[in-house]
Order: C-alpha cells, then sequence, then structure tokens
C-alpha cells in the first residue's frame, strides 16, 4: 500500500516567524545572527536591506535616525543603526499572549 | 385572560424545542412557552399574540436567526430577545449583541449551566428596573441628544470616540455644557457631533455643574447638522474643505508634534504638508520606506504594516495609515518611543474624526 503515498498531496509548510537577532555591515552583509537556521537567508539579507535603506533616506532627508521600530499584526521589528550598519530584532506578536519582552527604546532627554 | 408572561422558542431541532420547553417549565413564574420550528413561523407567532420573550435559535436553515432576531428588533421593539447557540464563535456572539439580543447563551450542558439560565431568564421576564430606550446602537449622537433634551432628562452623557472622550451635561432638558479634549462649550459640542462612531453611558446628572452653553439643543444641533452637510462630498483638499482644515488646526495643537505630511495614493505632490522646509525630499522617503515595509510584511505573512517609529537625536518620526491616506509624523525628540506611538494613535483619529 506504500505506493499510495506517491499521490499524497505534500503538506504545506507555514513560514514560522523567528525570533532573535542579527547584525549587519554597511553593505548588508549579515555578521551575527542568533535566528534559526530554517529561516531563510535571502530574507535576512531583503530585511537588512530595507533597513539600512530607510536609515540612509532618513538622514538625506535631514532628519538622522538611530531607531527604527516597525509594527505588524505578528511581528515587531526593531533596527538599530549601528556605524552604518545595524543591529536588527525580531519579536513575534501573539494575540491575548503576554507582552514579550523586547529592548528598551532609546531616549532623547 | 392569563396574565402570565408569555415565551416563543424557536429551534428547528424538534427534539430540542421538547427538551427546553420542559425545562422552561421550571421558570418560577411559570410562563406560558410556545414553539415554532421555523424563523417564519415564529414571526407569524408573534404578529398573532404579544410575547415577552424570545427564545432563539442561530443555527437554522432558511432563515437563520441573526435575521430573526434583526427582523424582531424592528418589528418589535420592547420583546426581549435571547440568543441560544451551541455555535462558539466570538464572531457571533458580538453581532447578536449589535442586534440588540438581551442575552447570548451558549446551549446549557449541565445542571448548574441550566440553573444558571433559569435565572437570567427570570430576571429578563421582570419588569423593567428603570425606564429607557432599547437599540440605541442603531441611533446617531444627534438623535441621542435630542431624545435626551425632548425627554426633558438630567443626565451627563459620556461620549468617547477611540482615544477621545467627551461629556455633554444636560439638565432639565436644556444642554447646559459640554467638553472635548482641549474644548469647552459649544465648541466641544459641536466638535463631539463630528465623530462618526463610538459609545455612550448616561452618567447621573450634576445639577452644581456651571452653565455655559446658552444656546437652544435644536440651535445647536442645527448648526451642527448643517455643518456636517456642508462638508460631505466635497474633497479633502484642506484649501477648500473646512473639515480638513478643522482637522489640521485640531492636530497642530497636539502636544509634542513638529510636523505633518500627509500622502495620498497616485500623487506625486503631499496632500498636506506643515511644518516642513522640504516637504517633497521628506515625502519621497516616506513613500519608499513604507512600500519597502509594506512588501517585507507581505513577504514575511506578517499582516499589514500597521506603523513605523524612528527615534532620532534631533527629532522622531511615524510614519502609518489612515483612511486612505499615508501620514508622516515628526515628533518632538524627548518623546520616549511608546508615547511617539500613542500620539500618532491620537492625531490619526483626529483627522479621522
Amino acid at each position: 500500500m506504500g505506493f499510495l503515498g506517491l499521490f499524497q498531496k505534500p503538506a504545506p509548510s507555514l513560514l514560522r516567524l523567528p525570533a532573535g537577532s542579527f547584525t549587519v555591515d554597511r553593505h548588508g552583509a549579515v555578521l551575527t545572527t542568533t535566528l534559526p537556521s530554517h529561516f531563510p537567508p535571502d530574507l535576512v539579507r531583503g530585511m537588512a536591506e530595507i533597513v539600512l535603506s530607510a536609515f540612509r533616506g532618513a538622514t538625506e532627508a535631514q532628519l538622522p535616525l538611530s531607531e527604527i521600530v516597525v509594527h505588524y499584526p505578528s511581528l515587531k521589528i526593531t533596527a538599530r543603526s549601528m556605524r552604518g550598519g545595524a543591529l536588527i530584532f525580531l519579536a513575534p506578536k501573539a494575540p491575548y499572549a503576554p507582552v514579550m519582552s523586547s529592548p528598551s527604546s532609546t531616549v532623547y532627554a | 385572560m392569563d396574565a402570565r408572561h408569555r415565551i416563543l422558542l424557536l429551534d428547528d431541532d424538534p427534539d430540542l424545542l421538547d427538551m427546553y420547553r420542559e425545562i422552561l417549565a421550571q421558570l418560577p413564574s411559570k410562563p406560558l412557552i410556545r414553539t415554532a420550528s421555523s424563523g417564519a413561523r415564529a414571526l407569524a407567532m408573534l404578529e398573532a399574540d404579544p410575547y415577552r420573550l424570545l427564545i432563539c435559535d442561530l443555527k437554522m436553515p432558511k432563515m437563520d436567526g441573526l435575521q430573526v432576531l434583526s427582523i424582531v428588533r424592528r418589528k418589535f421593539p420592547e420583546l426581549r430577545t435571547v440568543a441560544l447557540t451551541s455555535v462558539l464563535d466570538e464572531q457571533f456572539r458580538s453581532r447578536a449583541y449589535a442586534l440588540g439580543v438581551d442575552l447570548f447563551w451558549n446551549k446549557p450542558g449541565t445542571e448548574q449551566e441550566i440553573q444558571m439560565f433559569l435565572e437570567c431568564l427570570e430576571s429578563l421576564l421582570g419588569p423593567d428596573a428603570q425606564p429607557g430606550f432599547r437599540g440605541l446602537q442603531s441611533k446617531s449622537l444627534v438623535d441621542i441628544v435630542q431624545l435626551e433634551c425632548m425627554s426633558m432628562s438630567s443626565s451627563v452623557l459620556r461620549i468617547s470616540n477611540g482615544v477621545f472622550t467627551g461629556r455633554i451635561w444636560i439638565q432639565n432638558g436644556e444642554l447646559i455644557d459640554a467638553e472635548a479634549g482641549g474644548l469647552k462649550a459649544e465648541e466641544a459640542f459641536l466638535n463631539i457631533l463630528t465623530w462618526k462612531a463610538g459609545h455612550f453611558e448616561t452618567l447621573p446628572p450634576d445639577p452644581a455643574r456651571p452653565r455655559s452653553i446658552h444656546k437652544s439643543y435644536n440651535a445647536l444641533l442645527l448648526e451642527s447638522v448643517q455643518a456636517l452637510d456642508e462638508s460631505r462630498g466635497q474633497t479633502a483638499d484642506p484649501q477648500s474643505d473646512p473639515a480638513a482644515s478643522s482637522s489640521l488646526a485640531r492636530i497642530s495643537q497636539v502636544e509634542g508634534i513638529e510636523f505633518l505630511l500627509g500622502l495620498k495614493n497616485g500623487q506625486d505632490q503631499p496632500h498636506v504638508a506643515r511644518g516642513l522646509e522640504d516637504p517633497e525630499r521628506m515625502a519621497a522617503w516616506a513613500r519608499q520606506t513604507l512600500t519597502a515595509f509594506r512588501a517585507l510584511g507581505e513577504r514575511l505573512w506578517a499582516g499589514p504594516f500597521e506603523e513605523l517609529d524612528g527615534l532620532g537625536p534631533q527629532r522622531h518620526v511615524a510614519l502609518a495609515s489612515q483612511g486612505g491616506m499615508d501620514f508622516c509624523l515628526g515628533w518632538r525628540h524627548s518623546m520616549a518611543a511608546p508615547q511617539v506611538r500613542e500620539m500618532t494613535r491620537k492625531v490619526l483619529a483626529l483627522w479621522d474624526s
């Protein structure tokens, strides 16, 4: 009966949003990461490019930023500018779950 | 004539009807219990005889419980209604309450649940604790104020619209004061009436409140309705739209805001720009950043982009959308990130109202 397995559709797999952080240099190369290995590297690089571009564009618009926090319904991205590169934290959000600890934001007095 | 209350029980399952008839027979007030197995039959029975209470199943063929309840609410506003279901879905619960049901109850399964259910039903069969209006969820604020004033009531209406809260003081059917945010008296009253949706509650009267509104409620309601009519159907161009100008004026008074940029899809020029020397450059950055993070959200299946807060040594910035428009807001650099997020939401709600 094993051949019946040939006709089975592969079970769809959902991309789990990871919790962790990674650092990138000014060229977008990933230097260190605590993200799980199953998370696609091209997504990590794509995220880094978008974050670095946002920091650079803000500086060009006379609005230098040192931290960017992006909110999605199921994910919070916190990015800190580091000498042209960035340290990026990913924190998945679950509805009705207790608030996850995230890096404290910079406060300018 | 029998003075006992009548209960109509509606369910498409005859076995359940029999069972609930037996359960309801335990009610201390011994009401008359009638049953119907379809929505059409139940409506015909309600037309024919006066009933105090309708207990209605939600999942039924042809006409479902929500349909029956919406018809009943319009045709028999005094009838008390209970939605009884085995469908454990919060969406149905909120929809049923939005239709004005008095009670939403999952079909009881244990002796204790049955006892609690019977106690609730008995209280619904009792006399009204105090007179009041029913089905107010479908009324506008103008209707509510008019009803309070016409009935010569004395009360305080507390109205909330998102993060905003306003109060209207009514004394012996006369509007005497109002406040909303930093606004007072007539200005506050007219501002509250521009809110499109929200919640309200009636608080006890406050006879010590000094009177600051001296116009009649009719005159003020007329003014507000005229203002709403004039703003309807116009574009959001702040130069020609008094509503948009008024929103901008209110937003510019928000504590900590340094600039505001409003961007419409498909338009190169910023729709609204205040407090910026070079709005074009900022608009270009905002558009590019929003597009990139929206696309990232789709790639990650993280849901639609909600907001970006950027913190900087000179000023902070927030990117968010509201009512089909993208906003870039500049904030004072001394504000903390949660404050930026909270104030951004407040500004968006102000714009929307």
